[in-house]
């Protein structure tokens, strides 16, 4: 297989097959990704994909946590969009548990896992301009996602690592004055997306360097695992949202963009249509969104509240079996999925019974893009591999175990 | 739609199907493991099934339980929207499995993770080599015998990277590329 790659290069005297490590502290290749290359002049002849380990060790530290103890770790997942990863933990143990969560919840889950789109959205998509040279458009959709986490911050309380997620509910309700923000940030954020069109979107340079390039088939798409953006990008209108919904996709209007080539600029206008559907949902769910309260009233899963805790015997007891013991899981096993910032989420976890989980296992969709990401690389130029790989949009804290 | 796909795979492969249940929205069916290379094919070649969509590969680690793993396969169908789990339990005296690399592109990378973290092995597999850690770390981290704390020293060289050097050498016309004189 691999004398026939090299035959014809063989014949050329002037050139010989290159052997290029890229990254792992490349500055196209963000976190510890190294591509071994075999180049032919510019071009990728074979690509070997080594994602490296950041060593915090997931899965394994899930399993010495109680369930509760486990937001913080999916927090730190996909840490563009951490909310996103907060609600599908919540959604795969409460399908495991039986329970429901109140309407109220579900819309807040909605808005916020929609405020966290916008900000994987906004990050990549400037980033993305920025690894080409267009620091002005890197520059709006910074401050677009700055906006955005403020939101955050004032309903979470953090910006980053915000484990605003819990089992039968969230952390807190939306702050009284959130809709207020919202217009304000919304007014913005649409002045930064139609600035970025006109930066971008008929940009010579970055016509050309996205256009044709990074380009993946949809059978290929499918059978390598890619789900969200880039499976999108290539026709297929695979999004979990809309055909399996889940929280309250179901009651709110928005479309799913596709792209026909599967090339990076496809992906890139996918992102930035997708962005405006993300603010629709928000939109329609602050409309719907009645009072009511925001937690499941099960007392196996819920803490009481302090008030209760300090004033009665009863609620301390259950505050405290809730803390030291954990969640109590009926056994079984369950696959949970939802739609992330790069594509479907999911989570697959075995209880045995106890207050910690047995397994946890994420489906993360970066890691399984990494796997295919050579069929993108293979055949185009050296140069290709930049603007291929911002629009993968791999995040490494998902990427690693 | 749920135990279409349950009874199906019962009516095609009787023996070769342990257990199956559904539970929680989701379908399971529990296969030997010597079928099921044949039982995913079926799935995905099928029309009542279509599952041409793999959408992860894992593995579970039960420490008290005989069989000790099972290595779990969860399954969909872009066209028919439905999923099913199919399982194939292992013994610790013998974790090995035929692989599916074949049938799905992204197998052999989901394989790669299972090998690296529970030391499954997969017979057949193009490529099998740890994914996430280094070729020279010792055990399997997510195997439930493995202490959380163990640490493990530093290592000199990568053999990956001695490899990739030798390689190199392998596609330079002259063998003695320190010399400096490349007779062309």
């Amino acid at each position: 297989m691999a004398e026939d790659i090299f035959q014809g290069i063989d014949q050329d005297i002037h050139s010989e097959p290159m052997i290029l490590q890229m990254g792992p502290s490349h500055p196209a290749t963000h976190g510890t990704v190294r591509f071994t290359l075999t180049l032919d002049g510019e071009s990728v002849v074979k690509c070997d994909t080594e994602v490296g380990y950041l060593h915090r060790g997931f899965e394994k530290e899930s399993e010495n946590s109680t369930w509760t103890q486990v937001f913080p770790y999916t927090d730190r997942l996909n840490y563009v969009s951490p909310l996103l990863n907060n609600f599908g933990y919540a959604l795969a143990v409460e399908k495991l548990l039986g329970i429901e969560v109140p309407e109220r919840c579900d819309y807040i889950r909605t808005i916020m896992g929609e405020v966290s789109r916008l900000s994987d959205h906004l990050t990549c998509v400037g980033a993305g301009g920025l690894e080409l040279g267009a620091m002005t458009a890197f520059l709006y959709a910074i401050e677009g996602r700055e906006l955005v986490w403020d939101l955050i911050e004032q309903v979470t309380g953090a910006r980053l690592t915000v484990s605003y997620g819990r089992v039968g509910g969230v952390k807190d309700d939306l702050t009284p004055d959130f809709a207020e923000n919202w217009a304000v940030v919304k007014k913005r954020l649409l002045e930064i997306h139609a600035t970025t069109h006109k930066l971008l979107t008929r940009n010579r340079i970055f016509l050309d360097r996205m256009e044709g390039t990074g380009v993946i088939t949809p059978e290929a798409a499918l059978s390598y695992g890619y789900t969200g953006v880039c499976l999108r990008s290539t026709g297929v209108a695979y999004d979990v949202r809309k055909d399996h919904p889940y929280f309250c996709y179901d009651k709110v209007d928005f479309d799913v963009p596709v792209g026909a080539h599967g090339d990076n600029f496809d992906r890139y206008l996918c992102r930035m249509d997708e962005i405006l559907q993300s603010i629709r949902i928000i939109d329609q769910c602050l409309a719907q969104i009645q009072p009511g309260p925001v937690n499941s009233d099960d007392p196996r899963v819920v803490l009481p509240e302090k008030v209760k805790v300090y004033n009665t015997i009863e609620s301390m007891i259950q505050h405290f079996k809730i803390i030291f013991e954990g969640i109590q899981v009926p056994p079984g096993e369950v696959y949970s999925y939802t739609e992330g910032g790069n594509g479907e989420l999911g989570y697959y976890i075995v209880s045995n019974g106890t207050g910690k989980p047995w397994k946890i296992h994420v489906r993360a969709p970066s890691f399984i893009m990494m796997g295919g990401i050579h069929k993108l690389f293979e055949g185009s130029l050296l140069a290709d591999i930049i603007p291929t790989f911002d629009t993968i949009n791999m995040i490494g804290g998902e990427c690693d175990r | 739609m749920a135990k279409k796909l349950i009874d199906l795979v019962k009516k095609k492969f009787g023996d070769a199907l342990l257990q199956s249940h559904s539970r929680l929205g989701n379908d399971t069916v529990v296969v030997s493991k010597d079928s099921l290379a044949d039982v995913i094919e079926f799935l995905r070649d099928d029309e009542a099934s279509k599952m041409n969509f793999l959408r992860d590969i894992t593995a579970v680690d039960y420490l008290n339980r005989r069989p000790r793993f099972d290595v779990v396969y969860v399954l969909y169908s872009m066209e028919l929207k439905h999923m099913l789990v199919v399982r194939a339990p292992l013994e610790e005296s013998d974790v090995s499995l035929p692989t599916i690399a074949h049938l799905y592109g992204c197998a052999a990378w989901l394989e790669r993770e299972v090998f690296d973290m529970y030391g499954v092995k997969f017979v057949g597999h193009p490529d099998l080599r740890r994914v996430l850690l280094y070729e020279e770390f010792e055990g399997h981290p997510l195997r439930k015998d493995y202490a959380t704390q163990a640490s493990q020293p530093r290592i000199e060289l990568l053999s990956r990277e001695r490899d990739s050097v030798e390689e190199f050498r392998k596609y330079v016309k002259d063998e003695d590329i320190n010399t400096g004189s490349r007779a062309d």
